[in-house]
């Protein structure tokens, strides 16, 4: 029995090392291609040469301070629409005929490409921080106002019956046994608002060529520069990808603690 | 005397938009000061409308609750509810959901601590102050739910069905658990259960209702000698308690069983 589970471990190495696998092995193809002549080098560079890059990326284009000027802005925006998405969700479960009336349209503007709206936000705010930040605050609000509502609504009846039970204020009710109850929730509306955010605001940043690492990707295109775009490009797809499985992790564990 | 808890007439009637569908007919009832009521019937007889009425869930309704002679509509700090499910609050440890009501009232932070470590021997769940409720078993959770009622030192408890959930040895455990936290309290409590033997081995009183609409249809006093405890079941009187509970009990189950069968086939 033991050595079958033995060979079994050995056979099925875990997900991680299947991804790595995966992914190394997509490079090693597009590798081939490219130095064979298959793909244009001008058009797809081989990923050596856009590894290769980075390191002109990290000396002479300030790849590390448009890293940290993209963040800051990032959570800066889920900071503001956590606050008025969490509020917004609120009402909407709390007064029954606007959650009719706008969970829907909530839902409908998640899946819709709110960076579009840019223009409008660059004429208020004018082409700075402000209106990336702005973006990001729109882009953010839809998963947050959404799990808020659905936390809200799905505190199981009796632990509202424990609290009235006690004779708890409304007030109390709520700070006390609502929000908490649908803390987990909210929270996970947080954690994909802010991936939400981190979207817009590259988006935004490429678009009005203003700000942290999408205009240092939109730069790098301009001058041609294309294996330092694709390694920008892979740097921003990598950063998000740890950053999903790092608040993923965050998220379980305060889960487990409580 | 005045009873500790006083229900008088209380009926009610849900409305559909079929029109109404009566739950209770007028149920009255006066409860002693330290006295263990239990009330039994089939499912659907409206025990648990009984209950959220006296506990104030319920607020439309026609008769009185009184408690000490003065009537009370909505919840009320002498009446304290345990439920059937599953309740802990699952993001406070043991002892921050025993100090729960406490924390509400605004009892300083180290009088309600100490309070709820008191409950958490009470219940026999003390070393496990600082555990999460996912960490510990349902019947400590239910435990720990018992001892947070406790906190607010209600006058009459009202449990329903606290140990529908829980396997036959651990309600039997906890069904001892109660009797002795009766008893050394002095409790005034009222249990609502389908259980039989349950309710001949805590109560001093059984109601049997019958099925909806329900009404109370024999009170069966139990005289077995105090302090209790799960041995009981074994003796010939207990015995002939839950035989004769059952007699009655038979015709208002089988109605129900009928009724629910029929709404599933018709």
């Amino acid at each position: 029995m033991s050595t079958i589970t033995h060979t079994g471990a050995l056979r099925r190495p875990p997900p991680i090392v299947t991804r790595f696998l995966v992914l190394a092995a997509l490079f090693a193809v597009w590798e081939a291609a490219s130095r064979a002549g298959y793909v244009s080098a001008f058009i797809l560079p081989p990923p050596s040469a856009i590894f290769q890059s980075f390191e002109m990326l990290f000396v002479h284009e300030g790849l590390v301070a448009a890293f940290l000027r993209t963040f800051a802005e990032a959570f800066a925006a889920a900071g503001i629409g956590s606050l008025i998405g969490v509020a917004v969700g609120y009402t909407l479960h709390r007064v029954k005929i606007a959650g009719r009336a706008f969970t829907g349209w909530v839902a409908a503007s998640a899946s819709a490409p709110l960076v579009l709206l840019y223009p409008l936000f660059l004429v208020i705010f004018g082409r700075n921080s402000a209106t990336i930040v702005a973006m990001g605050v729109v882009g953010c609000m839809p998963p947050i106002i959404l799990k808020t509502k659905e936390g809200l609504d799905n505190v199981r009846p009796v632990l509202l019956n424990i609290g009235r039970s006690f004779g708890l204020t409304p007030w109390k009710q709520f700070w006390m046994i609502q929000f908490p109850a649908a803390l987990p929730t909210i929270f996970n509306g947080v954690r994909i608002g802010l991936l939400f955010a981190i979207i817009n605001v590259v988006g935004v940043e490429y678009l009005i060529v203003f700000g942290g690492l999408g205009q240092l990707i939109s730069d790098l295109g301009d001058r041609f520069e294309i294996p330092g775009m694709y390694a920008g490009i892979l740097f921003v797809i990598l950063v998000s990808v740890c950053f999903f499985f790092i608040t993923e992790k965050i998220e379980t564990w305060l889960l487990s603690s409580k | 005397m005045t009873p500790v808890l006083r229900i008088k007439d209380v009926a009610k009637t849900f409305w559909t938009p079929n029109g109404g569908v009566r739950a209770l007919e007028p149920i009255s009832l006066d409860i002693r000061q330290g006295e263990f009521i239990s009330i039994i019937g089939p499912s659907g007889c409206g025990k648990s409308t009984l209950m959220n009425i006296v506990g104030g869930l319920i607020e439309e309704y026609e008769g009185e609750v009184l408690v000490d002679g003065a009537a009370v509509r909505g919840c009320h700090k002498e009446i304290g509810m345990v439920f059937q499910e599953e309740s802990t609050f699952p993001w406070r440890t043991a002892i921050d959901n025993v100090a729960f009501p406490l924390e509400a009232a605004g009892v300083p932070r180290h009088e309600r601590l100490k309070r709820a470590r008191e409950l958490l021997k009470l219940v026999g769940l003390d070393g496990f102050e600082q555990r999460f409720p996912s960490e510990l078993s349902g019947g400590m959770r239910q435990r720990i739910a018992i001892a947070r009622t406790l906190a607010f030192q209600p006058r009459i408890l009202l449990m329903d069905e606290p140990f529908a959930a829980l396997d036959e040895q651990t309600r039997l455990l906890l069904g001892d658990k109660v009797l002795q936290i009766q008893q050394e309290l002095n409790q005034t409590t009222m249990l609502i259960t389908h259980n039989i033997a349950e309710a001949v081995q805590l109560s001093d009183r059984v109601l049997i209702m019958t099925f909806r609409p329900g009404r109370i249809l024999r009170v069966v006093e139990i005289d077995l000698p105090r302090p209790r405890s799960s041995k009981l079941m074994g003796g010939e009187k207990f015995g002939q308690y839950v035989a004769a509970i059952w007699e009655d009990l038979r015709d208002e189950a089988s109605k129900g069983l009928q009724e629910m069968e029929g709404a599933r086939t018709g």
